[in-house]
């Protein structure tokens, strides 16, 4: 599915190659291609790549644009909203891109300025390199080697033209941009990231200044009227000279054109950022905060005009803790109720400073006015309203992917009781594969709720929920065999018991199977690419007869 | 910014320069610039950073991901023990390394590289910063007994039967609680 942009994005990238390169190869280059041979294509055709690349790596960063235009989408396809979610992805692949052309650029260019010096030293007037070299000395506006004189060297030249110093500038720029962003300092030290990666800025003024010396030149439309490289170039003894009929070439340089490539998304870019400023100054209010064990600390919020659908996310930014940190999380909380949530777990500095700014290590309740300022940036995020097509629905959380089916489980409750809406899906077959019991309690809290709300109705078949702890120790598994009579499962407090290890698929799919005949089951996954993959086969080999299982490829 | 480890940054822009230094010395090498000695020295230099750059450092707070396959250059590096722990000989190392790549266009883009890296890793070692190998975990289990090898050939010695029949006067004392209930199996 995503890979259909990207196999567009790489055929572009080939053409733009191929055509920029053969651009060059005509006769107006010819003058420059005898003191540079191929390495002046070389270097030309990566720099059109990289006015692409670097036009396209704003883009994917834009959340808002994106979210506007996949709401717009939305209405026409499904598929095509769904590409605008692997944003990220995308930037990363066109920063690899750039790394890439940025090196074949360099390279070129390194051969390129030792032609040039070459030119210069062998000063030999039987030489063709050194006749052209010299052409321009005097009105210092026509000439074809940006190296003046004998006396200098390629590094000192570098460091004083435009060209020169706007390179090793951006690509400096781009190199600590790189060394930032590797996942070990992404995961660990943020700040350094995020911080680092501002030094696009400086990034895009360089690139956009890069050809303002208009470095590379080659021959102008008038003089090869009077100069055809193809005749005159073996006879450059003679040219100038009265009946030779050849004049001395005149060269420029090309117009700048970088600029057209990346004004609009620069300016898409600072939109963007002045959008979630603005956002991050609407008020958001927090009614209610909760501590759950394990560290998991729930927000309810409100602001106003929020509106969400089921499985999406926000960013949250609380400018007291930090002032340019927005963080992503998933909704919990359901479009029906009157606030929205997000259960927040502390692992690292920010959600830590979080806690403690909610006043999550005093013991009192906090008052209302002592809660700090939060500002919202979204929702972002496909809808997962797909499951509430299918009549019958297996859904898969791993972990903490189950957070998204907080959301959705809520949601179906609610339209199926409260609205008394006739709610397309009957019945919800719930899997939970946990790595250990202490991420349990506050889902655990919502089924339990739910478990009581469908026994007081009497519709307890509705949902029917299996946790299964795929890591457990010795210690868990001698307390659940010894409680194993109790009513309730001891570690979750729920009637229906907590299994250990991973579920057999083949026995749950033949279950289901055989209770809902004729229908369409969808099965919805949060979790491991490798889980998806094997539920995948699951699907296709158990969607014999009139059963059929649709396997949904969400991407939470 | 308290908890950075700034050497986690150092090492990956060293290696970085590592690499850029290695391609720039291959270029003017195999192009024949004019001061090809220089680019012969940044190979050199090149293969050496990446080598001394490659094993990643252990942290001091949180897991640390090593690199594929750097168990072997790690006991190399751990090899040189406080020359190669210490930031500040390295920060030093790295500033002399990278000046010879400052004469010549294809190895200056390298020398910058590994001179800022050789900055970040000052500041590393100001803030108190080392270097420690990463080292594979030895599972402890504990080990089996040989006893478990040869079952026992006696049985356990049992007081003599008059003490362990029960004694029908006093059933209380005579009862003892079962672990777990034993009832027939109900499912």
């Amino acid at each position: 599915m995503g890979s259909y942009t990207e196999i567009v994005w790489l055929g572009i990238n080939v053409f733009l190659f191929v055509e920029f390169y053969l651009k060059f190869l005509v006769d107006r280059w010819f003058y420059t291609r005898v003191l540079l041979g191929h390495a002046l294509p070389w270097a030309r055709a990566p720099a059109a790549c990289l006015n692409f690349n670097c036009m396209l790596i704003l883009l994917p960063v834009c959340r808002n644009l994106l979210s506007f235009l996949r709401g717009s989408i939305q209405c026409c396809s499904r598929t095509a909203a769904r590409q605008l979610d692997r944003n990220i992805t995308f930037h990363k692949l066109v920063a690899y891109m750039i790394a890439f052309h940025t090196a074949v650029h360099i390279i070129a260019h390194l051969f390129n300025f030792e032609y040039f010096m070459d030119a210069q030293l062998n000063r030999n007037s039987s030489l063709l390199t050194f006749v052209l070299s010299e052409i321009g000395s005097g009105d210092n506006a026509s000439f074809l080697n940006p190296i003046r004189s004998n006396e200098t060297n390629p590094t000192f030249v570098m460091f004083t033209t435009v060209a020169g110093l706007t390179g090793v500038a951006i690509t400096l720029a781009l190199i600590l941009i790189i060394t930032s962003s590797v996942e070990v300092i992404r995961r660990s030290y943020f700040e350094v990231f995020w911080y680092t990666h501002h030094l696009f800025v400086l990034f895009f003024v360089g690139l956009v200044f890069h050809g303002f010396g208009r470095i590379v030149r080659g021959q102008t439309e008038n003089s090869t009227a009077t100069n055809n490289p193809l005749v005159c170039a073996n006879r450059f003894e003679e040219w100038g000279r009265d009946g030779s009929g050849c004049e001395v070439p005149v060269f420029a340089g090309n117009q700048p054109g970088t600029w057209r490539w990346v004004l609009a998304p620069i300016i898409l870019y600072v939109c963007e950022r002045l959008v979630r400023f603005y956002r991050s100054h609407q008020k958001v209010v927090i009614t209610k905060v909760v501590m759950h064990p394990s560290k998991t600390l729930e927000l309810q919020m409100r602001r106003k005009g929020f509106h969400m659908e089921v499985g999406q996310y926000v960013f949250i930014q609380c400018p007291s803790v930090s002032r340019l940190e927005w963080h992503p999380f998933t909704l919990t909380s359901a479009p029906e109720e009157d606030y929205f949530s997000a259960h927040i777990r502390i692992v690292g500095d920010w959600t830590q400073a979080l806690y403690e700014a909610c006043g999550g290590d005093k013991n009192e309740p906090q008052e209302a006015w002592k809660l700090p300022k939060v500002a919202i940036d979204g929702p972002f995020g496909t809808a997962s309203e797909d499951v509430f097509q299918y009549e019958v629905v297996m859904l898969v959380g791993a972990g903490i992917g189950v957070t998204p089916f907080a959301s959705i489980l809520k949601s179906v409750w609610y339209k199926r009781i409260q609205n008394n809406q006739e709610v397309f899906t009957k019945n919800i077959y719930f899997y939970w594969l946990c790595p250990e019991t202490q991420a349990f309690e506050w889902f655990a809290d919502l089924l339990h709720s739910l478990e009581g709300q469908m026994e007081e109705r009497g519709v307890s078949d509705f949902l029917s929920y299996n946790m299964y702890l795929t890591r457990w120790k010795q210690e868990d598994a001698e307390h659940y065999w010894v409680q194993h009579q109790a009513e309730n499962d001891p570690i979750t407090g729920l009637k229906q018991k907590t299994h250990f290890g991973k579920p057999n698929w083949d026995n749950e799919f033949t279950s289901i199977a055989s209770k809902h005949p004729r229908t369409k089951v969808g099965v919805f996954l949060c979790g491991p690419p490798q889980l998806g993959k094997s539920l995948e086969k699951q699907c296709l080999s158990y969607s014999e007869g009139e059963v059929k299982f649709i396997f949904n490829k969400e991407n939470f | 910014m308290g908890k950075i480890e700034w050497a986690m940054w150092a090492n990956e822009q060293a290696l970085a320069a590592g690499l850029i230094l290695l391609t720039g010395g291959i270029v003017g090498v195999s192009g024949q610039f004019r001061g090809w000695q220089f680019a012969a020295y940044a190979i050199a230099a090149g293969v050496f950073v990446c080598a001394l750059e490659y094993p990643r450092s252990k942290r001091a707070k949180g897991t640390s991901v090593s690199r594929p396959g750097q168990h072997c250059l790690t006991m190399c590096v751990k090899a040189f023990g406080p020359l190669t722990r210490n930031y500040y000989v390295r920060a030093f190392l790295h500033a002399g390394i990278c000046i010879p790549g400052g004469f010549m266009l294809a190895t200056v883009l390298g020398c910058v590289c590994l001179g800022i890296a050789s900055l970040i890793y000052l500041g590393a070692a100001v803030r108190g910063e080392h270097w420690e190998p990463i080292l594979p975990r030895k599972d402890v289990r504990k080990p089996v007994g040989e006893s478990i090898k040869n079952p026992p050939q006696n049985p356990p010695p049992r007081p003599p039967p008059e003490m362990r029949r029960k004694n029908i006067n006093d059933l209380e004392g005579a009862a003892y609680d079962n672990p777990f209930s034993t009832t027939a199996d109900e499912y």
